[in-house]
């Protein structure tokens, strides 16, 4: 069931140079509650000979898409601008960006040689006339055109914010079709935004859940193909998947990798019963976390893996537990009113993500560590599974509508609870798994 | 005096083109045979899968949240205890289910603890172990697709599929 695909070679590299950390008047602190996104002006970048014409339009377009994308920047439409830029290296007008209330501009140019596609970009400050940061210049694969323009939009926010970006990203996730008691599920990678969707299992059996691994070259995931879930483990270069195996009898699910991806965390069912388990990938063994008659289930660990946020009913109804990353006494963090599960810990290690249900509705909230400061972002009849973006500022989950014709498809809101966005996918979508940034 | 630093290298990276295969015969998830999967047998034959599933009754209900076998539960399940007892060529998988109301995980495990509850009480009914595997479907495989209580209710369900050499 599983080919093996045609592979092809997107060559893309960009390196920082060093850049001399300008901190100019331009910054969006993010802590501070955006509430009137920055203006900001894309020009189309300027090609460099006809092959890159279509190519510089297309960049510039998604660079514009990425920073919309996160609420925090608006685009100034370009049938305001006064100034065209026909030339990379000609001064910039900066009064004319002014009369139009730019308080950023991104200027770039793109050639084409071959395959070989280099773009060159600069970020300005209007108001002071001065560049942000360092001009760059990043050279790729034609092919690889949309990761340079995340490259490039990664890099604008990141000068601007003063936190690193998340465009150039991937998602792993669930495709869905078909009606809700006869759905048809793939394991797919796309792009943050949704672009460049690439199957990595067909239909024929139901699979769950995908987990990237820290670096993003491998997913852990649940499927039905032996005739009862168990865990398996892509390579996603090779598209190649290995069972995990756990003992005789058993079923398992709800894996995830550990912080230095030599290990997996994950929920063994056993004689009817769920408990936690870790196993070490190398050798295949597992040992036990859990033991109780209580179901624990969706574990994540902490950024720095010394711990493991889960759910458990052992107090009766699903709440939030943390506990030592090898076993040993949980805490209860979950005390609000409602059911909680799926809680996933902020790679900036500050924030736990989970899925609340409460008088029927469910909700995506963000809570510190300690269950304190508990933040609902959003509201419907079936939120649920949450993943963070690189940067921990973004949450990626699944939302599902009611009824006979109901429909999983994915969304993303910011942990401010602003901006919720649909992701768009070919088909339905569940399970998002937001993957590291890219190289 | 702005510095355009040059950086020029190639780095490859592969990317895996689209996967698709499309087979019919797969349609429906590798098993879930509770969603209304046709049995062989004539219903009138009572050593039959057919008389199993529409006389005797394969499948149990369960109340929200719940795993605990009613006493409606128990009488079916008597019944399917002394139809494995008197067919003993017939293996059983015994596959537990969710509603909607539920994250995926916590379903998973519902279902679970349902597909078990039946099982225990077939094996506390004299059935063997070894003729009985339990498998959870949590909310993957809805029987009935509305999202109010009436369908919810046939949904949380445990339903005994039976397998085994004699159905060829």
């Amino acid at each position: 069931m599983m080919k093996l695909l045609t592979s092809l070679f997107v060559g893309l590299t960009l390196m920082s140079a060093p850049v001399f950390a300008q901190s100019g008047p331009l910054r969006l602190e993010l802590d501070e509650g955006i509430i009137e996104p920055l203006p900001f002006a894309v020009p189309s970048f300027v090609p460099d000979g006809p092959s890159a014409t279509q190519y510089a339009q297309d960049i510039s377009r998604v660079v514009a898409a990425d920073l919309t994308g996160t609420g925090l920047f608006r685009e100034i439409a370009s049938d305001a601008f006064i100034s065209r830029v026909s030339s990379f290296e000609a001064p910039v007008q900066f009064a004319d960006w002014k009369a139009i209330n730019a308080d950023a501009l991104i200027t770039g140019a793109v050639n084409v040689s071959g395959k070989t596609l280099t773009v060159r970009f600069r970020v300005w400050d209007v108001f002071s006339g001065q560049e942000l940061g360092n001009g760059l210049q990043l050279a790729g694969t034609t092919e690889g055109w949309r990761r340079m323009a995340h490259k490039v939009a990664d890099q604008v926010y990141s000068r601007i914010t003063g936190e690193g970006g998340y465009f150039d990203s991937r998602v792993a996730f669930v495709s869905e079709s078909g009606p809700k008691n006869q759905r048809l599920k793939r394991l797919a990678i796309m792009d943050y935004d949704g672009a460049n969707v690439q199957y990595m299992t067909d239909s024929a059996a139901i699979v769950l859940a995908p987990r990237f691994s820290p670096t993003g070259d491998r997913l852990l995931y649940t499927s039905y193909e032996s005739g009862s879930p168990r865990i398996y483990v892509l390579d996603v270069g090779r598209v190649k998947r290995q069972e995990l195996k756990t003992q005789d009898g058993t079923m398992s699910f709800s894996p995830r990798f550990s912080p230095d991806g030599r290990s997996i965390v994950y929920s063994l069912i056993q004689g009817g019963n769920t408990d936690l388990w870790k196993m070490d990938l190398a050798s295949g063994q597992s040992t036990r976390l859990t033991n109780t008659p209580a179901i624990e289930t969706a574990p994540s660990y902490s950024p720095d893996g010394s711990q493991i946020v889960f759910e458990s009913d052992r107090s009766g109804t699903p709440q939030l537990y943390v506990m030592p990353a090898n076993g040993g006494e949980a805490t209860r963090i979950s005390f609000g009113a409602g059911r909680y599960g799926t809680p996933v810990w902020s790679p900036r290690g500050d924030l736990i993500a989970f899925t609340k249900q409460n008088q029927g509705r469910f909700h995506i909230g963000v809570m510190r560590t300690d269950g304190s400061e508990e933040r609902l972002l959003t509201a419907s009849f079936l939120d649920e599974g949450p993943t963070w973006s690189p940067n921990g500022r973004v949450i990626m989950f699944t939302r599902e509508t009611q009824g006979a014709s109901g429909r999983a498809s994915l969304y993303s809101v910011d942990i401010s609870g602003r901006n919720l966005r649909p992701v768009r996918t070919p088909d339905g979508g569940s399970d998002p798994s937001w993957g590291p940034l890219q190289n | 005096m702005n510095v355009l630093s040059k950086v020029l290298a190639l780095g490859a990276l592969s990317v895996i083109a689209a996967c698709t295969n499309n087979d019919p015969s797969a349609l429906g998830g590798g098993g879930a045979g509770g969603t209304g999967a046709i049995v062989a047998g004539s219903p009138s034959d009572p050593r039959s899968p057919a008389y199993f599933q529409q006389t005797v009754g394969d499948r149990v209900l369960f109340a929200v949240d719940q795993s605990t076998l009613s006493s409606q539960a128990q009488t079916v399940l008597q019944g399917q205890a002394e139809w494995l007892l008197a067919n003993p060529d017939f293996v059983a998988n015994i596959e537990g289910h969710a509603d909607e109301q539920g994250t995926r995980e916590y379903n998973l495990a519902l279902g679970a603890r349902r597909a078990n509850a039946a099982r225990e009480y077939l094996i506390s009914r004299g059935v063997a172990g070894n003729r009985l595997n339990t498998v959870s479907y949590g909310k993957e495989r809805p029987i009935e697709i509305c999202s109010i209580e009436e369908c919810y209710s046939k949904n949380r369900r445990a339903v005994t599929v039976l397998t085994g050499s004699t159905l060829g």
